[in-house]
């Protein structure tokens, strides 16, 4: 019955009823969190007012402030290079590592290396990378991507957990308890701290003012792999660059309080360099792979910029009923949920992804708790227009979103039938007489799926005003 | 949240698409409600859909066809009572965003200060005082997306809903959650509207109550539908056509 590839890992999913249990419990959690850690309501809108406000001033100089960004880390001694694609961003760590000699790395939670695909990448170059963040740690194992961009492993639950650990960890017994899961990841993860050539991490903001990488977590693993390599090697979109140190709390504030529900994070790494010589610890070495990867296209796009205003607090994701019932990998895109369906288009082009921003009933949930009030349903419907707009082009056309011909003469007839009155009035006392007996085919069809066939009221509404004196101007 | 005019003598209805094809009683009960606060109501002929079905598909040039009808439809300075939350929500919010020349974008906004979703009217513009002639009842009430985030009516919904002194209101466990219409969503992504509506029904289910008093006819139009499939003994019903039902005779 499903359409495309998208609709029939939508189907799967909702099939999933231990996925949507997982899901909803966990969601659910957070959701709550969230309230408990913002209880008055309008000390946070002014706060989201503020951190709006703070992320469009750094996007509106967003090329200058990333020059800014770029002199102060060479000075704090952070060697910077940027890349323009995945592709590019995959082989400068590459040959950053291969010039270090490393084949083994520990890496931090990232989406921005989700997105490179760069595990995959610097596997197939012989460099093994080892996720630290338990979660991530959780994915790695069980060979798949993040279901969340803040909780990747959200989809499991304890037991699921369990077998895996047992499964794939040499001598790890079968547990359930949270703690000794902990620490069985924590026992397999320190041998590879010691014994990496390198840590990779992600950056949650780089502020351009003093040339500092900010980046939070809960678990200490992001220290581990930001401080006890010889190398550091971060990588970073281009849109998470902000103006002042000052910008920072108001952000990290809303960053944790959204995501986890958190007041602060238990570890906040403030990166300014690489060991120095009179430091006991931390990097020899320290860069930073700056990615573009389609991020100025958005930029160059007026109503579209506010995309990159993005924290990556998965709050959206947390609050949508969409990703709740299916999931995050049934998106099967980097990032998930409302971020994503707006985000990816225009990352991967609207005739690779177009179909994703059609899966949203616009309820409005995660533009009402965005952090920083991006217009996610207006975006939502911006993309269906480029969709509508796009040129026909081979291969997935359902995938693409671009309507097919049928649905173009659809929406013309319909267009027609709004604009003229007496052709309108028609198709009312058309549907009058017929009551409710279409013939169930196409959308109609996919309607009746789940809903019984909608009937024509055979009450004639403006017959029955004129009738009761209802004057028609 | 706007106020609308103090008491107009005359106000215009703009029924909506869904309610004249599927409803046509939920106008009725408009016209009557606001009647019989004093106010004369008008129907300018020439209406037809707001438009929002094809804004919401992407295709704004449609959209922006069927919202010059509506504007010149309903021309005046008259308020526009909209029995929708919706549909008011576009022509209040998005009409103006449609039209990219001055000109017309400044006549958008002039015709989205008119409208005026209708419990919002009711309450705000007309002050009303309800008189409750049914036996006890319990219902639930579900908030539409567009009244509760774009109108911001729901207040004045369950002002209206409060004001049946015989009514008993037994909240949804998730009363703001999407009931999973989305207009263009429910054909494009039958499954997800199909789960979406299911487990509404089961919140409006573990209540107790055996009617869901919504403010949306989209809304309306998903669960008795979803109600229905199942053969479940439970109705979905527009505000104003439980108002109405409540106060006959009163």
């Amino acid at each position: 019955m499903a359409d495309s590839a998208f609709e029939s890992r939508i189907e799967q999913a909702l099939e999933d009823e231990t996925l949507r249990r997982n899901f909803a419990s966990a969601l659910g959690a957070f959701a709550a969190r969230r309230r408990s850690v913002f209880p008055d309501g309008r000390a946070l809108e002014r706060l989201r007012t503020q951190a709006a406000a703070i992320r469009d001033r750094a996007l509106a100089r967003l090329p200058e402030l990333l020059e800014e960004l770029e002199s102060r880390l060479t000075a704090n001694g952070i060697r910077v290079h940027w890349a323009e694609t995945a592709a590019v961003g995959c082989r400068l760590v590459l040959e950053i590592l291969e010039a270090h000699g490393v084949r083994r790395v520990v890496k931090g939670k990232s989406m921005v290396s989700e997105e490179m695909h760069l595990n995959a990448f610097l596997a197939r170059h012989g460099i093994e990378t080892v996720e630290t963040d338990l979660g991530e740690f959780i994915i790695q194992l069980a060979g798949e991507t993040p279901a969340h961009i803040i909780v990747p492993a959200v989809h499991k639950n304890r037991a699921q957990i369990a077998r895996l650990f047992q499964e794939k960890i040499a001598g790890a017994p079968y547990t359930e308890e949270v703690t000794e899961l902990n620490a069985i990841a924590r026992r397999t993860l320190r041998e590879r701290f010691r014994e990496a050539g390198a840590g990779l991490s992600g950056v949650n903001f780089a502020v351009a003012e003093t040339g500092t990488l900010c980046l939070v977590e809960n678990e200490g693993n992001g220290r581990m792999c930001t401080g006890v390599p010889p190398l550091h090697i971060a990588v970073m979109g281009i849109e998470k660059v902000i103006e002042r140190l000052e910008d920072l709390p108001p952000l990290l504030r809303l960053l944790t309080g959204s995501a986890t529900g958190q007041r602060v994070t238990t570890y906040v790494n403030l990166i300014s360099g690489p060991r120095r010589n009179a430091d006991p610890d931390g990097p020899r070495e320290v860069h930073l792979v700056l990615l573009d990867n389609g991020r100025s296209a958005v930029y160059a796009d007026p109503e579209l910029r506010a995309t990159l205003r993005c924290i990556r607090c998965g709050c959206c994701l947390n609050h949508c009923p969409v990703y709740a019932r299916i999931g995050g990998h049934a998106y099967g895109t980097t990032y998930p949920g409302p971020i994503g369906k707006v985000l990816t288009p225009q990352l991967l082009g609207i005739d690779r992804a177009g179909e994703l921003p059609f899966a949203s009933t616009l309820c409005g949930a995660c533009e009402e708790v965005c952090p920083v009030r991006i217009p996610l349903a207006h975006l939502l419907r911006r993309l269906r227009a480029e969709a509508v707009r796009s040129p026909a082009s081979r291969g997935d056309r359902r995938g693409s979103g671009r309507p097919d011909r049928l649905e173009r003469l659809a929406w013309w007839a319909w267009g027609q039938a709004v604009q003229r009155p007496s052709i309108y009035r028609a198709i009312l006392a058309g549907g009058r007489w017929l009551g409710g007996l279409l013939p169930p085919v196409g959308p109609l069809e996919r309607w009746m799926r789940t809903h019984a066939e909608p009937r024509f009221s055979r009450r004639n509404l403006r017959r029955i005003l004129r009738r009761q004196g209802i004057p028609d101007a | 949240m706007s106020l609308a005019p103090r008491k107009p003598a005359r106000v215009q209805l703009f029924a909506t698409c869904l309610v004249e094809a599927f409803f046509p009683e939920t106008a009725l009960a408009v016209v009557e409600l606001i009647g019989r606060e004093g106010v004369a109501v008008v129907f300018p002929p020439g209406q037809s859909c707001c438009g929002q079905p094809a804004y919401n598909a992407g295709f704004r040039e449609e959209a922006r066809a069927a919202a010059r009808r509506q504007m010149d439809a309903l021309a005046g300075e008259l308020p526009i009572v909209v029995p929708s939350a919706s549909c008011a929500g576009m022509m209040k919010h998005h009409y103006p965003r449609l039209f990219p020349d001055p000109a017309e974008r400044a006549a958008a906004e002039r015709f989205a200060g008119r409208i005026v979703e209708w419990s919002e009217f009711l309450v705000r513009g007309l002050g009303v005082r309800l008189h409750d002639t049914g036996p006890p009842l319990k219902v639930t009430w579900h908030s539409s997306c567009h009244a509760l985030r774009e109108m911001e009516v729901v207040p004045c919904a369950k002002a209206l809903l409060a004001g049946l002194e015989r009514v008993e209101l037994v909240p949804l466990s998730h009363e703001t959650e999407c009931c999973g219409f989305g207009g263009i969503f429910s054909v494009k992504q039958p499954a997800l509207c199909g789960a979406m509506a299911a487990d509404k029904l089961a919140d409006i289910q573990a209540t107790g109550a055996e009617r869901v008093i919504a403010g949306d006819c989209g809304c309306l139009l998903n669960l008795q539908g979803a109600i229905e499939a199942r053969g479940l003994a439970l109705r979905a019903q527009h505000l104003a056509d439980f108002l109405r039902e409540r106060t006959r005779g009163g």
